[in-house]
């Protein structure tokens, strides 16, 4: 189970949005095998009688009223960090592609 | 070297209230110790004495017109760079945030400013908090003030060595498999993770949500506690923040009294995979402990294995989805690539420049944990490891009220050593990451000296979910028996820095 190809994580690289160069796949590749196969060793207790956990400390669902917060930032305060902004929205670049 | 600076955050509280010494003095005491040592040491990505100076300024002032304050008004303190912070750069020690501004206080600074505490800065860290040595910093690593060819820790190196170094007399950490306790164990400090939920996390960058917890790193156990009283509590801006009152920590150390305390113990994790030295220190704290009344019985712990395991496969996938926030749209880098491109393709190529490699990694094996058709086997059979470790715990302590360990398997190693076997990387969190699976808290405090090495070693203790009053009892307690034995701090035996000021001042890093 823990043979890793290089395609494969390519491909996961496209899904997680990062441009690996050819050298980084390859080395990602040697290194992802060994550390799978280290972590595969959960397999050898998680029997089906067990049930998993989530979280650590047993909690129900937190509600709130839907009404405005006390920790509302402004549209400058919101906007500060952007790269790129126009006053009052985050730019970005063209969703689609010209093949799209 | 100032003898102020040497104070602990309880002394320097009480002489600032007395009216002996004013904060300006005590934080430009602290800003001068920064300016001679961080050159060689490299604990802060970020100092503000201005700003600083001016805190410090408006406390004097609210405490010379006789306003209220609390026991640690007025006293410097150093932020983990995990935590936002308005107005003061932010970066998670990643490239990708490098100089972003927040908008807004995380609650634990909020509280420690609304404390009268005075921030100085903000401190270095393994990126996005992924490592053990802070060697994965965008910045470059943090010196371990015992020896500056050495790993202070990590993630929370930079906290860690700041205290250690007398450049602030306390910190805030964060914890998400030892990254508080680790860096307390290889620079002789004191270190805490609080119960999962008793910080709130709001304001603190996400590694692994249902792991992470904020906690004070100190050189003293009732600097711990003073410092946990000011952070924990609920916080509605926190879904996982728990409700209920706490008791006071601080309280606990000045009760102190291990009579009858029932220590376990963990049989699997006081092992030949152990550093002599580091084993010898702990079973003598121990002994000590026993002379005082405590009762040590030996609990086994059969799944405390598998939790390493477990943790690099629930670690990678929560953070694999934390960080997709990360997409150069709403903060810090954006690169265009060549000719541009879609806002996937700047995406990618930003996370390309703006991650390390031990970030990519955990991303790609988060990623890949969490993929179709591996799921069950891989994050479900995780996730049963959990449960299992928890029923670990529930079944010790229903005979013991605390467990202890050693913190890490071995005393601080070389700057380099492990850089390019990250599995070696992760061995070192063995000790500290059931805590963290499990939710429960955990502290750690200088044990001593390992013989074979001369290098800090610490050991931990572990409590029940929401009995962190428990690890400040026997804290405390054995902090008392162990500076009676050494006739003063331990950090009184690490090589003064001052020689390295002329080293500093020429590199220009003054």
């Amino acid at each position: 189970m823990s043979e890793i190809s290089a395609e494969q994580v390519a491909h996961l690289a496209n899904l997680a949005r990062i441009a690996l160069t050819e050298e980084e796949i390859e080395h990602l590749t040697a290194e992802l095998g060994q550390i799978m196969q280290a972590v595969e060793k959960v397999s050898e207790v998680a029997t089906p009688d067990v049930p998993p956990t989530s979280h650590p400390i047993p909690m129900h669902n937190v509600f709130r009223d839907d009404v405005v917060g006390d920790n509302v930032l402004s549209p400058e305060q919101a906007l500060s960090g952007a790269p790129e902004s126009d006053g009052s929205r985050f730019v970005v670049s063209a969703i689609l592609g010209e093949e799209q | 070297m100032s003898d102020l600076i040497r104070l602990s955050a309880a002394e320097l509280g009480e002489r600032l209230a007395s009216g002996d010494v004013s904060s300006v003095e005590a934080t430009q005491a602290h800003l001068d110790r920064i300016a001679a040592v961080d050159g060689a040491v490299h604990a802060f990505l970020h100092v503000d004495g201005e700003r600083a100076l001016e805190t410090a300024a408006d406390i004097d002032r609210r405490r010379a017109a006789g306003d209220r304050l609390g026991a640690l008004a007025g006293v410097p303190i150093a932020i983990k760079d995990v935590l936002v912070t308005e107005g003061m750069p932010s970066t998670a020690g990643s490239r990708i945030l490098q100089g972003w501004l927040p908008p807004y206080d995380a609650t634990p600074v909020r509280l420690v400013r609304e404390a009268g505490m005075v921030p100085l800065g903000k401190t270095n860290m393994d990126e996005f908090a992924m490592g053990s040595s802070t060697e994965h910093s965008a910045y470059g690593p943090t010196h371990n003030p015992w020896d500056l060819e050495r790993i202070p820790g990590g993630s929370g190196g930079g906290s860690a060595a700041s205290v250690a170094s007398f450049e602030a007399p306390l910190a805030l950490g964060s914890d998400t498999g030892g990254s508080i306790r680790q860096p307390a164990h290889v620079t002789g400090t004191v270190g805490v993770k609080p119960t999962y939920g008793a910080v709130s996390r709001y304001g603190s960058i996400a590694l692994a949500s249902s792991l992470d917890q904020i906690g004070p790193v100190t050189r003293t156990v009732l600097d711990a506690a003073l410092l946990h009283d000011v952070i924990a509590g609920h916080d509605p801006h926190d879904s996982t923040s728990i409700p209920e009152p706490w008791p006071s920590m601080a309280d606990a150390v000045r009760r102190a009294d291990v009579a009858g305390l029932r220590i376990g113990v963990v049989k699997q994790l006081d092992s030949d995979g152990f550093q002599a030295g580091v084993r010898q220190r702990f079973h003598e704290a121990l002994e000590l402990l026993e002379r005082q009344g405590a009762e040590i019985v030996e609990v086994s712990a059969p799944h405390f294995e598998y939790a390493i395991a477990a943790y690099y496969l629930i670690l990678p996938a929560e953070a694999s989805s934390n960080l997709a926030k990360f997409d150069s749209v709403r903060f810090g880098l954006r690169v265009t690539p060549d000719g541009g491109g879609t806002v996937e393709q700047v995406m990618a190529a930003t996370r390309e420049a703006g991650f390390g490699p031990e970030v990519k990694r955990r991303i790609i094996l988060g990623t890949y944990a969490l993929s179709a058709g591996y799921y069950d086997a891989y994050y479900g059979s995780a996730q049963k490891v959990r449960t299992l470790v928890q029923r670990d715990f529930d079944a010790a302590f229903a005979s013991v009220d605390v467990l202890a360990t050693p913190t890490a398997p071995t005393t601080a190693f070389k700057l380099g050593e492990k850089l390019d076997d990250p599995l070696a990387m992760y061995l070192n969190d063995v000790a500290t990451i059931p805590a963290n699976l499990a939710g429960v808290p955990g502290i750690s405090i200088p044990a001593g000296l390992a013989p074979e090495d001369g290098l800090p070693v610490g050991i931990q203790f572990l409590a029940p979910a929401r009995e962190d009053a428990r690890l400040y009892n026997v804290g405390g307690a054995l902090e008392q028996l162990l500076l009676a034995e050494w006739g003063g701090p331990i950090l009184d035996r690490a090589p003064d820095l001052s020689t390295h000021e002329l080293l500093a001042t020429e590199e220009g890093a003054v």
